[in-house]
């Protein structure tokens, strides 16, 4: 396999193979603490770093391990660096810390990190694979925040409220209430929503991907067209 | 028509399109509403009107986006009956904007997401209703007081709950089923006797009468061939079964007598106007039939020992899920074969 461009890592993670909207990886994370951007962007971080640090790891042993352990050394690297990320947040960011809960552990079994191990750093050089754990991370988190975005607004009509969590006391004033007299849709900031919204997610991006297939395709009839005629000039 | 393909079964009934159908599930609703009417006032019908035509926008956006033909399923009314169930369900006097959340997840999201009319796997009013029961709690628990012991808004105060800015301030009462849920430890009798609201000959004040009503409405429907006796007798059984097992005279963990959970909420109603939805509950006679006890007894559990006053929208929704594995087993054998384990 040959290494890929960085144009194409670059594609494959935000958009086309994007971990959370086609590989459908890491649900769980993803619904479960997306009710609000300030929890996602915590989580989106988080995810980030690790992946960027399982990747790096993965793709510096990737002689050395041998095909038979190479799951259990993946799965000791990610675990290692999620207990390193854990750590972090809980010295600079507790209170998020605390909000995030179980689900900052469990970043390890998150299936995107494991997988860009095993399907991509695991057979590239060291940058290549760094730059596809910044893709896939910077494409997860994208879409972590969008959710978060749209659950927080439909949920309670402000969007990044509490940033401070985060971000530090500069963040408090950031909420930006879009309708101040709103009874909040409950159901967008329940599990459901998260369900209803990353469904619609999802067809939003098919959708996307159907017009730029068909205006592609519009684009090459033109071009076989012009070539038929040529040919059949040819033949004559 | 005539060069129209229609595959088998090639039953002919004259009058047994969706159009007649769903004319006829319309027609049946008729003393229901006009009994709410009666004890609440105008406030289900223009929840109706305002309802429907929604739906219909709805149902005409959702068509041109899917790019497909939108004469035929905005004529055949089954939109309007979708429309109709979710609006007798709401609560009297909603706010426009309830209605439009209510109308627009139940068209789009209970519908056409899974491809229109025949496809939905959930029945679609009661995905509307379930999103507005669990997202609005407040807004969808405000019934006004019935006729006989409060006054019975008029149509100005109706339009004016409608498009009021902030949510309409009538006097708001509790239905029976609430009251028995907040007020659980007390008597049955003291109950039925200390409340105005329950002063009614069996379920309380107007609810016996609009629960009479959509059984009449049920039953027409019933002789009209519309849908089977399977799934309203099953859940009608399973309901008394679990209310007799449970009744002990009245104490305060009872919840009510078998009549009382006859005649309350949205019992009847459900059993003739929601499990007997053809596209979303099960295939066969027997299935049907397993359909309906499932949702009576999810119905008695969830009002008794749940978190909400009633439960036909949560039984009938999780039954939805459970449809096709009932399918599976209940599928009828082909006359003259040997009985064929289900395939797995």
């Amino acid at each position: 396999m040959s290494t890929p461009s960085y144009g194409q890592i670059t594609h494959n993670g935000l958009w086309k193979n994007n971990p959370a909207l086609v590989q459908l990886l890491g649900l769980c994370p993803l619904l479960a603490v997306t009710a609000s951007v300030v929890n996602a962007l915590g989580l989106a971080i988080a995810t980030l770093f690790v992946l960027v640090t399982s990747n790096l790891c993965v793709s510096l042993i990737r002689n050395v391990v041998t095909d038979s352990i190479r799951l259990p050394a993946f799965v000791l690297i990610i675990a290692a660096a999620v207990t390193g990320t854990e750590l972090l947040m809980q010295a600079y960011a507790y209170e998020l810390y605390q909000i995030l809960g179980i689900f900052l552990p469990l970043i390890t079994t998150n299936c995107v990190i494991l997988g860009r191990a095993d399907a991509f750093a695991a057979k590239n050089p060291l940058m290549p694979a760094v730059a596809d754990g910044v893709m896939m991370g910077l494409g997860f988190g994208l879409v972590l925040l969008v959710l978060g975005a749209i659950r927080e607004l439909l949920g309670t009509g402000a969007v990044m409220a509490d940033m401070d969590l985060l971000l530090g006391p500069m963040a408090k004033g950031w909420a930006l209430v879009v309708a101040s007299d709103y009874t909040g849709l409950l159901l967008a900031i329940l599990p459901p929503g998260a369900f209803i919204i990353t469904g619609l997610l999802i067809a939003a991006k098919n959708v996307i991907d159907a017009r730029i297939e068909r205006a592609n395709k519009a684009h090459v009839e033109v071009q076989t067209g012009s070539k038929r005629v040529r040919v059949t000039g040819e033949i004559a | 028509m005539s060069l129209m393909h229609v595959s088998s079964p090639h039953v002919h009934k004259p009058g047994s399109s969706v159009e007649q159908v769903m004319k006829q599930v319309l027609l049946a609703t008729i003393p229901g509403v006009l009994v709410l009417t009666w004890f609440f006032g105008p406030g289900t019908i223009i929840n109706i009107v305002f309802g429907s035509a929604l739906a219909l926008a709805f149902e005409a956006w959702a068509l041109w986006l899917r790019a497909k033909d939108y004469k035929m399923p905005l004529r055949d009314h089954s939109v309007i009956v979708t429309a109709t169930l979710l609006c007798i369900a709401l609560p009297p006097y909603a706010p426009w904007w309830l209605i439009a959340v209510g109308i627009g997840v139940s068209v789009l999201l209970g519908k056409h997401v899974f491809g229109g009319l025949g496809y939905n796997p959930f029945n679609p009013a009661m995905v509307g209703y379930v999103v507005l029961l669990v997202s609005f709690p407040l807004q969808m628990s405000s019934w006004t007081e019935p006729r006989g012991i409060g006054e019975v808004p008029g149509i100005v105060d109706a339009f004016t709950a409608l498009f009021a800015a902030s949510s309409y301030d009538a006097v708001t009462a509790a239905t029976p089923l609430d009251l028995f849920r907040q007020n659980s430890g007390m008597l049955f009798d003291d109950l039925m006797q200390s409340k105005a609201e329950l002063t009614g000959p069996i379920a309380g004040l107007g609810w016996d009468w609009v629960n009479l009503a959509f059984l009449a409405g049920g039953i027409w429907l019933l002789r009209q061939r519309i849908f089977t006796w399977h799934a309203p007798v099953g859940m009608l059984a399973a309901l008394t079964i679990c209310a007799a097992l449970g009744y002990d005279d009245g104490s305060s963990t009872g919840g009510g007598s078998v009549l009382f959970h006859l005649f309350s909420g949205a019992t009847m109603f459900g059993a003739f106007f929601i499990i007997t939805d053809p596209v979303s509950s099960a295939v066969s006679n027997k299935g049907r039939l397993i359909f309906g006890a499932m949702v009576g007894i999810l119905v008695y559990l969830i009002r008794v020992h749940g978190n909400y006053p009633d439960a036909v929208a949560f039984g009938v929704l999780l039954l939805n899920f459970a449809a096709p594995l009932i399918d599976q087993y209940t599928q009828p054998t082909v006359y003259g074969t040997k009985k064929v384990e289900a395939d797995e």
